[in-house]
């Protein structure tokens, strides 16, 4: 299952995540989700791979970033995947 | 355990048998650290053996006992052994703290009961309204997801024989 090249750590509800996930879905971009647990303090998985036990955070194996921050990470997808469309929407 | 009455019976069911293909699903796979989607066809490209364990919802005594049992056996040594049950990712996580079991086994999470609808293995709760889980049930499944040995419940309360389950591993 988890062949997506787009790895996203979240949280169940937690709005930062969802924020990332409407900009992936805005570029069709394929991701597999992993939720993690509600306890800060025992986020290990994500500490390991980001450095720090907030959530989001996504592994991205196209481009070999790993990152947290949803204003960073949507930066990034913009950056990366939105060939110049500012915002959705927009001119075509 | 002996017991001066009749236990119940459940009817015979038509579920999958040995030499039949186990029906693929995808379900949040739950493991120590976090859930994802999951199929059971990739958990099987992924082992020689898998050993899929149906069981009753997380805190009734039947899924301490399989646990606890699966754990002092050690089956993960030898094979991919996963839970599926109807409880949520959250005690699905608390399951594995409490029976000790993290890092060797992971749980498959069903609410819906779809995946034993799949296998016809669903069963109704009696005083429980609206809520239906799995008959017990063990199936160990190859890496084509081929049956080598099935066991469906026909009582309930009823537990696998983990002896007959072992000579498979």
């Amino acid at each position: 299952m988890s062949e997506s090249d787009i790895t996203l750590y979240r949280l169940q509800a937690c709005p930062f995540c969802e924020r990332v996930v409407r900009k992936l879905d805005a570029y069709d971009l394929d991701y597999q989700s992993r939720f993690v647990e509600p306890m800060h303090a025992d986020r290990d998985v994500v500490k390991r791979l980001s450095g720090k036990r907030t959530v989001p955070a996504i592994v991205d194996e196209n481009t070999g970033v790993t990152m947290s921050e949803s204003a960073n990470i949507v930066a990034y997808l913009e950056r990366t995947y939105g060939e110049g469309e500012e915002t959705a929407g927009g001119a075509a | 355990m002996e017991l001066d009455f009749d236990v119940v019976d459940l009817d015979p069911v038509d579920h999958p048998e040995e030499g039949d293909t186990a029906p693929d699903f995808t379900r949040p796979l739950v493991n120590d650290e976090f859930w994802e989607d999951e199929s059971l066809a990739s958990l099987c490209a992924d082992s020689d053996r898998v050993v899929l364990v149906f069981h009753a919802m997380d805190g009734a005594f039947p899924a301490t006992y399989i646990w606890n049992e699966i754990r002092d056996r050690a089956w993960h040594e030898q094979a991919t052994v996963v839970g599926v049950s109807i409880s949520t990712p959250y005690e699905h996580k608390q399951l594995l703290e409490e029976r000790d079991i993290e890092g060797d086994y992971r749980l498959f999470s069903d609410p819906a009961n779809g995946v034993a609808e799949q296998y016809d293995i669903d069963m109704d709760l009696d005083g429980m309204a609206g809520i239906e889980e799995p008959r017990p049930s063990v199936f160990v499944l190859d890496s084509d997801r081929t049956i080598e040995y099935a066991w469906v419940a026909q009582e309930w309360p009823d537990f696998p024989n983990y002896d007959e389950v072992e000579a498979q591993l």
